[in-house]
């Protein structure tokens, strides 16, 4: 007998919902229906390379600070996601969560997760590294402990992260990293001249 | 009488004793160095309170804590909080689930001290099955914590007296943190430092997903002694009799997270009473882990074979002669009957001599 289930994945809406099952259009983790895993799994195996990439990015976002403050920093939220949000969304299937944990996930979106764990895997993997929920797909966290362990920060995975803030969605996360990266370097200036 | 009562009233929690963040039972017993004991009831279908104390009934005497599932499974059945309400009542020492499937933050941390209130002395924090596993599958999953953000948040209540919003709360819910942990889910190295983020969350002791693969946990037992997590936690192994080489089969396949090797369902299926052989498993499983070292108790899940939990427990020889607490009578008790007694003879009362008897009572 072949399980039935393994046709009833994120990846086809449709069917899931001919089950039964709750299947929101516009909510994540169901909204997208993209068949295939295959540039999620591409960004896990070069998550060194990202982590490196995105360290450059996240420099030349603070170089461009003045900028940012000069335009005002609500002007450019809106182009800003949309580019976040196609970007993020074609290389980790991003959810536009809007507090981006990638660095510390192995680059694997957890987002994706069906239980949107935070914090490692649930109890329920299959013995075959696919999810629980999902058993189409390779479950976010085994991804993203593989991801990890491939990262020179890699440990970051250990972090115990905070519940997401759900009024932050549908925001960039690159924005407010740089904000709050250059409030602090600011904060530390004015330190050192004390 | 059983040392850990309330000599007032058996319902009431236990004076605090230095180094305990609880006034409950099942605290006790762990820091004392006791093999501790707990099992899962059966929630019911129904409404009647009388049926979660015939199920508890069935542990009388045998377990140090009593799971109240959170709808496991994602299937409805009555829920924790009611269920810990009825227990507390009672004198029993129910270790409350919360599942974050079903609340969002605001239900949960009420919920936390709606239980603390009650006398839930322990509290056991979990992500929960995904909903598609339960009766309805077409129910919005919520998730709004996870299980280990969950954690952190009791703690906080509890040490900091605040809600995760930083709110202040006049009286903190003094708990006893659990957690869930399954050592047989990939990915296995990931696994050890899973419960060091659970332990540094707030974790105090874990109750582990069924063992029936004792090697693959000695093998998960040595890097947690590795990493120290023993000495920081309580580590209860869970375990439960099959009912049959079916049965596991189903499980194994049906159930995500339970990690069940040929070799146990070969052993079921050449048993001549594969009920019996499943409960001699069991009990050979919980011999076999009480030595491992770190490991603190055995928590048995005996899915709808409740009435054998007595037997594996009595048959392993785990609790060496100690009796756990079971539903005793007190002093007042005595004094209450009495005068209920009394009251049934429907004596006519007279005042005056009433109030000279009183009057002359001898102190
Ligand atoms: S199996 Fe993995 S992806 Fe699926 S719900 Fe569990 S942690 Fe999330």
């Amino acid at each position: 007998m072949s399980d039935p289930k393994v046709v009833t994945g994120n990846a086809q809406p449709a069917k899931k919902a001919a089950t039964g099952a709750y299947t929101p259009a516009n909510v994540s983790p169901s909204r997208r229906a993209r068949h295939k895993y295959t540039v999620r799994l591409w960004a896990v195996r070069n998550s060194r390379f990202l982590e490196w990439f995105y360290n450059r990015f996240a420099d030349l976002f603070l170089t461009l600070h003045p900028l940012w403050n000069a335009l005002g920093y609500n002007r450019v939220e809106r182009p800003v996601t949309f580019i976040e949000r196609h970007v993020k969304g074609f290389l980790f299937d991003c959810r536009m969560c809007g507090q981006c944990a990638l660095s510390s996930t192995g680059m694997s979106c957890p987002m994706n997760c069906p239980k949107q764990l935070r914090n490692g895997p649930c109890g329920g993997v299959r013995a075959n590294g696919h999810c629980e929920v999902e058993p189409d797909m390779p479950c976010v966290w085994v991804q993203a402990w593989k991801g990890s362990q491939n990262m020179v920060k890699g440990d970051a995975i250990m972090n115990v992260q905070k519940p997401v803030n759900q009024s932050l969605r549908e925001t960039s996360s690159w924005l407010r990293v740089t904000a709050e990266a250059a409030a602090r370097r600011d904060a530390a200036r004015k330190e050192t001249q004390r | 009488m059983s040392p850990d009562i309330n000599p007032l009233d058996p319902s009431a929690p236990l004076d605090p004793l230095p180094g305990h963040t609880s006034r409950g039972r099942l605290e006790r017993v762990l820091r004392r160095g006791e093999f501790a004991v707990t099992a899962e009831l059966n929630p019911p279908d129904s409404a009647n309170p009388q049926d979660v104390y015939e199920r508890a009934a069935i542990f009388d005497g045998w377990v140090d804590g009593i799971n109240a599932v959170d709808a496991s499974g994602a299937n409805c059945h009555m829920s924790s909080v009611g269920i810990c309400a009825l227990l507390t009542r009672m004198g029993y020492a129910p270790i409350m689930q919360i599942a974050c499937r079903d609340k969002n933050r605001i239900a949960i941390q009420g919920d936390v001290l709606g239980a603390s209130a009650m006398g839930v002395q322990n509290i056991m924090c979990l992500t929960g099955d995904g909903v598609q596993a339960g009766d309805q599958p077409g129910a919005k999953p919520v998730f709004d914590l996870d299980c280990m953000s969950l954690l952190e948040t009791v703690r906080i209540m509890r040490d900091n007296s605040k809600f995760l919003s930083g709110r202040k709360l006049t009286t903190p819910p003094q708990v006893f943190l659990g957690a869930a942990i399954n050592p047989f889910a990939p990915p296995y190295d990931f696994r050890p430092y899973r419960l060091a983020k659970k332990i540094e969350a707030g974790a105090q002791f874990v109750q582990s997903q069924y063992c029936f693969d004792v090697p693959m946990f000695r093998e998960y037992m040595k890097k947690v002694r590795d990493l120290g997590l023993h000495e920081k936690c309580f580590i209860l192994v869970g375990v439960g009799p099959m009912a049959s080489a079916k049965t596991a089969r189903w499980i194994r396949s049906n159930v995500p997270g339970i990690h069940i090797p040929d070799s146990v369902i070969k052993r079921l299926e050449g048993a001549q009473d594969q009920k019996e052989e499943g409960k001699q498993l069991c009990i050979d499983i919980i011999n076999e882990v009480k030595e491992i070292e770190g490991v603190s108790g055995v928590h048995v899940m005996a899915y709808r074979q409740e009435e054998y939990v007595a037997e594996i427990v009595h048959e392993s020889g785990v609790l060496k002669g100690r009796r756990p607490w079971k539903p005793e009578t007190t002093p007042t008790d005595a004094l209450v009957a009495e005068r209920l007694e009394h009251l049934r003879e429907g004596v006519e009362e007279n005042q005056q001599q009433m109030a000279e008897a009183a009057a002359h009572h001898p102190h």
